[in-house]
């Protein structure tokens, strides 16, 4: 566990003390900023629910973007710089590697994600909204975010290079992302399966609106410890290559 | 205390070890000798815990690197070729990181850590950010991950590269400094450093072990005896024909002389140091210097790979 924490708190240091950290979070507020003020609040009368609705809609997007550009950096760039082996050398087994890595990266994300509070919050000026459908938003928010931050991890464990696990990440969250496309052209059972699998179209929805889905809770960290397991079989094998 | 045996390597069908066989002792620092692709890093990164052997055994303080591995690697430190360092940390800040890696924290950790920057005369750059470092600090901040934790066995693949002068001769001291505390397995191409540095040898030609043994021991292998150089009072004429006399030497050289000293190089048998030097005494010649040629060790390196290839 002390390995753990140790990885963790590194990978945070390595958030403030490099332009990656400062270059995200501003984007990513930068945007959710625009987005709230352009299209979610927009010109004309509207129910506060649905301005908090269209909030979460928007934020879900940046959040997944947030997310690969923090995970693709996660384990390509030590063996792009050769730091693995310092990992690799040390008494350290790949479950607490590879989670080490996805919790900062989560825990910086989840940072991010509070960070926009205030726009919801703005809200409250001239409108009311529950802080349940508040609550509900952000924790799909952060589900959402952990599997793609998981997807992205799988994508550094397998690419030699960060770019190339940007590359590889962003297409796996699309393939996720359109696997409702895909189930609408498809027959039964497959068109079930693809459904179900797809990263936003059933799941997201309900706590968007500001329900806590437990099906799309269930499968968020389905997903999450998925391609954590995923990453964790890809670094065992690259330890000994 | 590291064993391996019939240890190899195949890439693909591309053997890069075959079949090795040695042992280093306890406190010993071993020198893995050998041209660009002769298989010292694969056997490095072997021990290192870093790459799976295909076949063979190797062995850290008796416990396999494979299916022991958690327990060599507590038992190891290991510097790679490029330094394993974040660029973005602070040089305390990253030996705390590496000494916690390996199970260290609190006060234990801080009393290694100054020690470690005692030892590799970091003290000057502790609060620097390593990314700002010259390659010789970045390397020492590389062996002091690798010995922070005090392991038993170092294990340094080139240690030497890409240093200038003054930084090899720094590195060579740092190395040397490890002895005593560390049984210290290197690679690298700067034999006449090596040689200063290291106790015993190894030397590998495409994937197998060509020769072992210490410096001396190569030399006999190789047929060439032991170079010496000596300074000593007497003509130069009667100081060649009785050095020509004596059983134990090879050849002579009369390097030059000024004011009866003169300076000669030998080649002899590789015990005859002592019968040369009492026999020079009780000749009446001056002994003022006898001094074995230190960079020897390219020439053996050199005979061995080329006596390997002409008998293919």
């Amino acid at each position: 566990m002390r390995s753990l924490g140790l990885i963790i708190r590194r990978e945070l240091a390595c958030y403030v003390h490099t332009p990656l950290g400062v270059i995200v979070g501003a984007c990513v507020l930068l945007a959710d900023g625009l987005l709230f003020n352009a299209f979610a609040l927009g010109s004309g009368r509207r129910f506060s629910s649905e301005v908090l609705e269209d909030f979460f809609y928007f934020s879900s997007g940046t959040t997944v973007i947030a997310a690969l550009f923090l995970a693709m950096r996660l384990l390509a760039e030590e063996r792009q710089r050769g730091t693995i082996s310092l990992l690799f050398s040390s008494p350290v087994n790949e479950w607490q590697i590879v989670l080490g890595k996805f919790f900062s990266a989560q825990l910086f994300l989840s940072l991010l994600t509070l960070a926009t509070l205030y726009m919801p919050a703005l809200i409250f000026v001239n409108g009311r909204v529950s802080l349940g459908h508040i609550a509900a938003g952000y924790l799909g928010l952060l589900l959402l975010g952990a599997a793609a931050l998981a997807m992205g991890t799988f994508a550094s464990a397998v690419a030699r290079t960060q770019a190339a696990a940007a590359i590889l990440a962003s297409a796996l969250l699309v393939t996720f992302l359109i696997f409702w496309l895909l189930s609408r052209i498809v027959d039964p059972p497959l068109r079930d399966v693809l459904s179900y699998l797809a990263l936003w179209d059933k799941h997201f929805p309900p706590f968007m609106r500001g329900v806590v889905s437990a099906r799309g809770a269930a499968y968020y960290l389905s997903v999450t410890f998925f391609f954590l397991l995923a990453s964790v079989r890809v670094l065992e094998s690259r330890r000994w290559r | 205390m590291i064993a391996g045996t019939g240890l190899t390597k195949l890439y693909g069908s591309k053997p890069a070890v075959q079949a090795l066989d040695f042992e280093i002792a306890r406190g010993e620092i071993v020198g893995l000798l050998g041209l660009n692709g002769a298989g010292k890093t694969t056997v490095l990164r072997i021990l290192g815990c870093q790459l799976l052997p295909t076949s063979g055994r190797a062995t850290v303080e008796g416990r396999d690197v494979v299916s022991e591995s958690v327990e060599v690697r507590r038992r190891i430190g290991y510097l790679p070729e490029d330094a394993p360092l974040y660029d973005e940390m602070r040089v305390v800040a990253f030996l705390r990181f590496a000494a916690g890696l390996r199970g260290l924290s609190g006060k234990e950790a801080d009393r290694r850590i100054e020690s470690t920057l005692d030892l590799l005369d970091l003290r000057e750059v502790r609060g620097q950010v390593i990314g700002t470092l010259s390659h010789g600090f970045r390397q020492r901040v590389g062996i002091g991950q690798a010995i922070v934790h005090e392991p038993p066995v170092v294990i340094l693949d080139e240690p030497f590269t890409g240093l200038d002068p003054v930084q090899i001769s720094e590195m060579r001291t740092t190395v040397s400094n490890l002895r005593g505390r560390h049984t210290v397995v290197l690679s690298s191409h700067n034999l006449p450093e090596v040689s200063l540095i290291c106790d015993r040898f190894l030397l590998m030609d495409e994937g197998s072990l060509a020769a072992q043994g210490t410096e001396e021991e190569l030399a006999r292998q190789l047929g060439r005896g032991l170079t010496v150089t000596l300074e000593l009072r007497g003509q130069a004429g009667a100081v060649r024909s009785f050095l020509e006399s004596r059983p134990e030497v090879h050849s002579v050289e009369v390097a030059g002389g000024e004011d009866g000293i003169q300076k000669v190089d030998l080649r002899l048998l590789e015990n005859g140091r002592e019968d040369l030097a009492r026999a020079l005494v009780e000749a009446g010649f001056g002994l003022l210097e006898m001094s074995p040629h230190r960079h020897e060790l390219d020439a053996i390196f050199l005979g061995l790979t080329r006596g390997e290839k002409g008998s293919r």
